[in-house]
């Protein structure tokens, strides 16, 4: 089965992927942070075996990674794709993942919490996410009880998460709001009722390329579906101000730019991973507006989601420098571009 | 200076007093002070207090409560902005309710209940899903649906009664 990113998802042409995501605990067990080797160990064995011992037929998709085995280039590969956390990259011990085949669900144990549900999905796809994490939940707390109180909900080692312990995100692209300069004004309004926004692939404030994260703050006294049903509307009515955003472009530039964009992506020979960041975009901009048909849009995602350093070293098989990256980072873009 | 009420040795406290708009300034020496009872401006120590409350129960004072669970006070809690274990929450509840407050604006969890949990709690759950049920029927002014609603709710709390 191909992987998530390459399946088909509703409003891709600006919303890029869904994820949803589950902190469970278990009952009579200290929080990670206070954890010993042990614990952590036990703790391992009892969600892996809850698992894949279950009998359940999803249990066969699933594969178990001991996250202190594996290299730390290809956790970190892992991070840039979305699977797990950058902090659960960096540091594996007493932590291990179970992931399934298209990788679209990842399962983190002792990460900040004992259990991390996550589900990915392409475009926009909440409540199918939810649907698939809920399975899950439902399946491990057969065979594991879980730290729950009847005011507090499901108990978690941060209050942030207390409650229902999910938290809904949608990655949206959105660079022609963002070329208007409304994109600090969105941010405002969406932290006024309860969600959050914040740039991806960037360091600090600077976005490469347009991608915005939006999620639900609030996890406490709110049901799942009431806060996915928020979380929803609010990105609706973003999908909808940037398509009119869009229309408002001067069309000959814009044709202009992104097929200038495609050029330079099918052509070049060193390719850095901001500038690679920065015409993906654009190129995207112009697959979602039917500019360019020759490209799918699921190829270009999957390129921003393998492309960068980890990635890339991982793919090679070892270390690579700076220059080497960028060379193998145009070859990869190049093969993908050209076969179309 | 001279103490006002004296008359003799040298004031050394001075005191402005306000009430109900009126100031008054007192100007005393340390004898009389003390003999008025307006030597000291430390009504009582707070720690002394604050240990008088465990002096009957408890033979020796403990300082701060700690987690039975893992050890964690409230103290360490606030300061890493996690909590130790599950236990924590219900050592601290009091502590931790204001922040919950301001984190989420709530501190009643309404969704999700594990299947495993008591049976206590699933009903007090799905009957208060059903009161909000009920409170927006009312609202949108579907009658019909809040009394069924309503004949639900009274069900399930004679089941409850009876058990």
């Amino acid at each position: 089965m191909c992987k998530w990113y390459l399946q088909p998802g509703e409003q891709k042409d600006v919303a890029v992927s869904s994820r949803i995501r589950l902190a469970r605990n278990l009952k009579d067990m200290p929080f990670p942070n206070k954890m010993t080797p042990e614990q952590k160990y036990d703790v391992i064995q009892k969600v892996s075996d809850a698992l894949l011992q279950s009998g359940d037929p999803v249990a066969a998709d699933y594969r178990f990674i001991d996250m202190d085995k594996i290299s730390r280039n290809e956790a970190y590969a892992m991070a840039e794709r979305h699977l797990i956390s950058p902090d659960f990259a960096e540091n594996g011990q007493g932590r291990a993942l179970l992931l399934n085949t298209d990788e679209s669900v990842s399962i983190m144990i002792n990460e900040e919490d004992h259990i991390r549900i996550q589900v990915l999905a392409a475009g926009l796809q909440l409540e199918q996410a939810y649907q698939k994490a809920e399975q899950i939940d439902t399946l491990l707390e057969q065979r594991l009880q879980f730290a729950f109180d009847s005011n507090l909900g499901y108990l978690t080692e941060c209050p942030t998460n207390l409650g229902t312990g999910m938290r809904a995100c949608v990655m949206v692209h959105i660079p022609a709001l963002e070329a208007m300069g409304t994109v600090s004004q969105l941010a405002n309004t969406i932290s006024k009722i309860g969600l959050t926004m914040r740039g991806t692939y960037g360091e600090g404030s600077e976005v490469k390329c347009a991608m915005y994260q939006i999620s639900n703050q609030i996890t406490l006294g709110i049901s799942e579906k009431a806060a996915i049903d928020n979380l929803s509307a609010m990105i609706k009515q973003i999908l909808a101000r940037e398509r009119q955003a869009r229309q408002g472009i001067d069309h000959d530039k814009l044709e202009d730019m992104v097929f200038r964009a495609l050029g330079l992506l099918r052509s070049a020979r060193m390719i850095s991973g901001d500038e690679f960041l920065g015409l993906a975009s654009k190129l995207r901009l112009g697959i979602g507006m039917g500019i360019i048909t020759e490209v799918p849009i699921e190829t270009v995602d999957a390129l921003i989601l393998t492309c960068r350093p980890a990635s890339l070293q991982s793919e090679a098989g070892g270390a690579l420098d700076a220059e080497s990256r960028d060379k193998l980072r145009a070859r990869k873009v190049r093969q993908q571009l050209n076969q179309q | 200076m001279l103490c006002i009420n004296c008359g003799k040795r040298q004031a050394t406290t001075h005191i402005k007093q306000t009430v109900n708009g009126q100031t008054h300034e007192y100007h005393l020496c340390p004898e009389c002070a003390m003999k008025l009872g307006m030597a000291s401006f430390n009504p009582f120590d707070l720690s002394d207090l604050w240990a008088s409350l465990f002096k009957n129960d408890t033979p020796e004072v403990s300082e701060t409560v700690k987690c039975p669970g893992c050890g964690s006070t409230f103290e360490q809690i606030a300061k890493r902005g996690k909590l130790g274990c599950p236990e924590c929450y219900k050592t601290f509840y009091d502590e931790l309710l204001p922040s919950l407050r301001k984190l989420h604006g709530k501190t009643h969890h309404t969704g999700k209940v594990p299947g495993n949990a008591d049976e206590g709690t699933k009903t007090a759950r799905a009957l208060k899903t059903l009161q909000e049920q009920l409170q927006s029927a009312i609202e949108s002014e579907e009658y019909e649906k809040a009394a069924q609603l309503r004949d639900q709710i009274r069900r399930m709390e004679q089941q409850e009664g009876d058990q």
